[in-house]
């Protein structure tokens, strides 16, 4: 009787829960602020977050790190307090997502452009440092390259550094680097690889005669084993290359800040990756990084307001905040007190600047 | 006679062949078994030799001054306004008064964590009486000072290749001779939540989340699950329809986690619209993955019970309800638990289908209900393992320690019931 009534207690009290989880509205009242976004933007947020919580009076925002499409898609879903507050974005919100998130209602977004995030090619520090040209980069890793007369490509036949310019160490081109899925592999595509692909003035030419092919030929990374996708864990690339002298890397800049003493950032275009370089834009990988807030919100998530305004303090993002101690390049001075009143004013972006 | 020697001759010419074919097979199987060994304790040795300093926390004794001028300055204290930053700034400097360069302060500031003046604000908002006395308390160092100490920082590279600078070494040495700079138990890593500061930053929250999740799967999926057990193995007629069924069930158990995860971001979350990131969906989504799991080490041991004790009750006057939960449940629940246990570990170690639900996300404040956001412990260490924070990665393989340390227990004690109160027939 006894094993019964305890079997009959537990099969009730779980026929309990279950009753009464679908009518939970637990959401109800989010009395906290709720981001999504870039895993660019994560390691940033998540500090201004900690900070705005410890604070005292609101309680500590959950972030989440969905990736900048992910993050978008979520946060243009619909206002209210089941959708995101804010979106982390490691490039700026497309015409598409400002679409569809008119479609669903959310129509006056704040866009905050927090700093400059550097992408960098890395080797071991143990190895000899290396200065590169964008030119070179494309070389190493374009899936074709141009051939020996103009409009003609053939299939990357370089497999050494010092076939594509002497000066540059003779050892195997592999460089380890994010997988397609990864906004750095996007900005390195967009600003390393392009960039030495305009070094080629024919092809450069076909961005405005054929753009499909010339982003297909800027764009496309090659597959032979040269560029191995080392999946999103830069700590693991940093590893590996720690391992393999030879090897280079491919990551965000707040990752070589903290591994100073284990690899060491390659000069790009005669600029090296130093926070003043990227800062000043001399080094020419960099990216802006930006956050997305809804106007609607405001006043309805408690502590969005004051989120808003910790992220645009000077004591967090400013010359000597506590953000650049992770890695955020921040913004010039005038732009940034320009950005940090607008936000302040909670002044919507307008639709026609995109 | 002509034959058996024969035959015997045949047999001792290959005699010798089979002798070592035996050989070889014992000698294959103990390899294999030691190499099995041999990358277990490898992992366990670089979990530990990693993990095991993360138990640790370098603290750093200051003597703070609570100065009612810059806790209370208009007289009245107000946690709010209140600078404790300030007040930690002037411990430190007070015992390097040599230090005037703004530059060299702000350095100097930096070896304490930022989690000092929280400390020192929770102190005084339990006991406002100590605004204008002074007094030694221990604080946590910064992760660097942390790392420096625990020699994972070299300090013979060069000053530019580490993150420490020649200075900060000095006068980490110098608090080291002073006997003010200490290794402590890091309780922080049992009693906090989640944190950017690898000092600060704790397993609490991920622990609790993980338990809230628990409950709610294991009170939904071992009730359910032992109840299709039970139908299945007693009551079911065996048809083609039990058989189909029976072939989705082991279907079930395989097919990848991260198949439930997107299972309950379509039902749970958007349809029935319950909350993201909550445990209680959670643990919904494990209970679904777990179900197969638990039905079919159910009926197995529901198959184990002889049927001499179905048939001898029923032979007695027992109605079938009666044979099931007065002698067929009683003596299988042992078995049962042992899968539901099983169930639970495999659940515990889950990070996929939580990924889909929102559930992979920074959350400070540890949850205090199935409602309240929350991560799990597994999804906290790859969190973790993902920081570029060098402390972390300490922090990281000591998360991974408690972790397996919580599936040891829960597998043995699945083990120990099995062998204790499970009846042999």
């Amino acid at each position: 009787m006894l094993q019964r009534n305890t079997g009959l207690t537990v099969v009730a009290s779980a026929l309990v829960a279950l009753a009464w989880a679908p009518s939970a509205d637990a959401q109800a009242g989010r009395d906290y602020v709720y981001i999504v976004g870039s895993s660019t933007v994560y390691p940033f947020s998540t500090v201004v977050a900690e900070r705005f919580g410890r604070g005292g009076s609101f309680k500590t925002p959950k972030v989440e790190s969905t990736g900048t499409g992910g993050g978008m898609k979520l946060f243009c879903d619909g206002i209210g307090v089941d959708y995101p507050d804010i979106s982390n974005a490691s490039r700026a919100i497309k015409g598409s997502e400002i679409e569809s998130c008119a479609r669903n209602g959310v129509t006056e977004i704040i866009e905050v452009k927090i700093g400059y995030d550097g992408i960098v090619v890395a080797n071991a520090a143990a190895a000899e440092p290396v200065s590169l040209s964008r030119r070179a980069i494309f070389l190493a890793l374009a899936k074709q390259v141009p051939g020996d007369e103009d409009g003609k490509l053939v299939a990357n036949p370089y497999q050494r550094w010092n076939q594509i310019d002497p000066s540059l160490p003779d050892a195997k081109i592999e460089v380890l680097g994010p997988p397609p899925t990864s906004g750095t592999r996007d900005a390195f595509v967009e600003l390393g690889m392009e960039g030495g692909c305009q070094a080629f003035p024919w092809i450069k030419a076909l961005k405005d005669s054929d753009e499909n092919r010339y982003k297909s030929i800027c764009h496309t990374v090659r597959e032979d084993g040269a560029y191995v996708e080392a999946g999103e864990n830069d700590n693991l690339i940093v590893q590996k290359l720690e391992a393999n002298p030879d090897a280079f890397g491919i990551f965000g800049f707040s990752f070589l800040d903290q591994n100073g003493e284990k690899v060491q950032g390659a000069a790009i275009d005669g600029a090296e990756p130093t926070f003043d370089a990227i800062a000043d834009g001399s080094y020419p990988v960099s990216r802006p990084l930006y956050f997305y807030a809804k106007k609607a919100h405001v006043d309805v998530i408690p502590g969005l307001r004051g989120f808003l305004r910790e992220f645009t303090s000077e004591r967090a993002w400013g010359e000597d905040g506590y953000l650049t101690y992770r890695g955020l390049i921040p913004l010039p001075d005038e732009e940034r007190r320009a950005v940090a009143t607008a936000v302040n004013a909670l002044t919507p972006m307008s639709v026609a600047s995109n | 006679m002509v034959s058996v020697s024969i035959t015997r001759a045949k047999v001792e010419a290959g005699l010798r062949r089979r002798h070592r074919r035996e050989v070889l097979l014992r000698a294959s199987g103990l390899a294999a078994t030691f190499v099995g060994v041999a990358f277990l304790a490898v992992f366990f040795a670089s979990l530990i030799g990693q993990g095991a300093s993360a138990f640790l926390q370098t603290r750093v004794a200051l003597d703070v001054e609570y100065s009612a001028e810059l806790l209370a300055p208009d007289g009245e204290f107000d946690p709010q306004f209140a600078d404790f930053d300030a007040v930690v700034r002037n411990s430190i400097r007070e015992r390097f008064p040599d230090v005037r360069d703004r530059r060299e302060r702000r350095e100097l500031s930096r070896l304490v964590s930022v989690g000092a003046a929280y400390q020192l604000r929770d102190r005084v908002v339990a006991d406002p009486s100590l605004i204008g006395t002074s007094e030694r308390v221990w604080v946590p160092a910064s992760a660097d000072v942390d790392m420096v100490v625990k020699g994972k920082i070299e300090r013979d590279l060069d000053e530019s290749g580490r993150p420490v600078s020649d200075r900060q070494l000095a006068w980490i040495d110098a608090l080291e001779a002073d006997g003010r700079l200490e290794k402590r138990f890091n309780t922080a890593l049992f009693t906090n939540g989640d944190s950017r500061e690898p000092e600060l930053a704790g397993i609490k929250g991920a622990l609790m989340g993980s338990f809230y999740m628990l409950v709610v799967t294991i009170l939904l999926s071992f009730p359910i699950g032992a109840a299709a057990a039970v139908y299945l193995e007693e009551f079911a007629p065996k048809n083609r329809w039990s058989d189909l069924i029976e072939v989705n069930i082991n279907n079930l158990a395989a097919v990848p986690s991260i198949v439930f995860g997107l299972l309950g971001l379509a039902v749970f979350i958007n349809w029935m619209s319950l909350p993201r990131s909550a445990p209680l969906v959670g643990g919904l989504v494990l209970a679904l993955l777990t179900l197969p799991v638990i039905i079919i080490a159910s009926r197995a041991a529901i198959k184990a019970v002889p049927p001499s004790i179905r048939e001898a009750a029923l032979g007695l006057g027992a109605s079938r309800m009666q044979v099931v939960t007065h002698h067929v449940l009683p003596l299988a629940l042992p078995g049962m638990l042992t899968g539901a246990i099983i169930g639970m570990s495999r659940a515990l170690g889950e990070t996929a289908p939580l990924l889909m639900i929102g559930m992979v996300a920074f959350i400070v404040d540890v949850p205090g209900s199935f409602t309240d956001p929350a991560t799990a412990l597994p999804v906290q260490i790859y969190l973790w393992a993902d920081s570029p924070e060098r402390a972390f990665a300490e922090r990281t393989s000591a998360a991974i320690l408690v972790l397996l340390g919580f599936l040891l227990v829960m597998n043995l004690t699945a083990v120990i019931m099995r062998r204790r109160v499970e009846r042999r027939w």
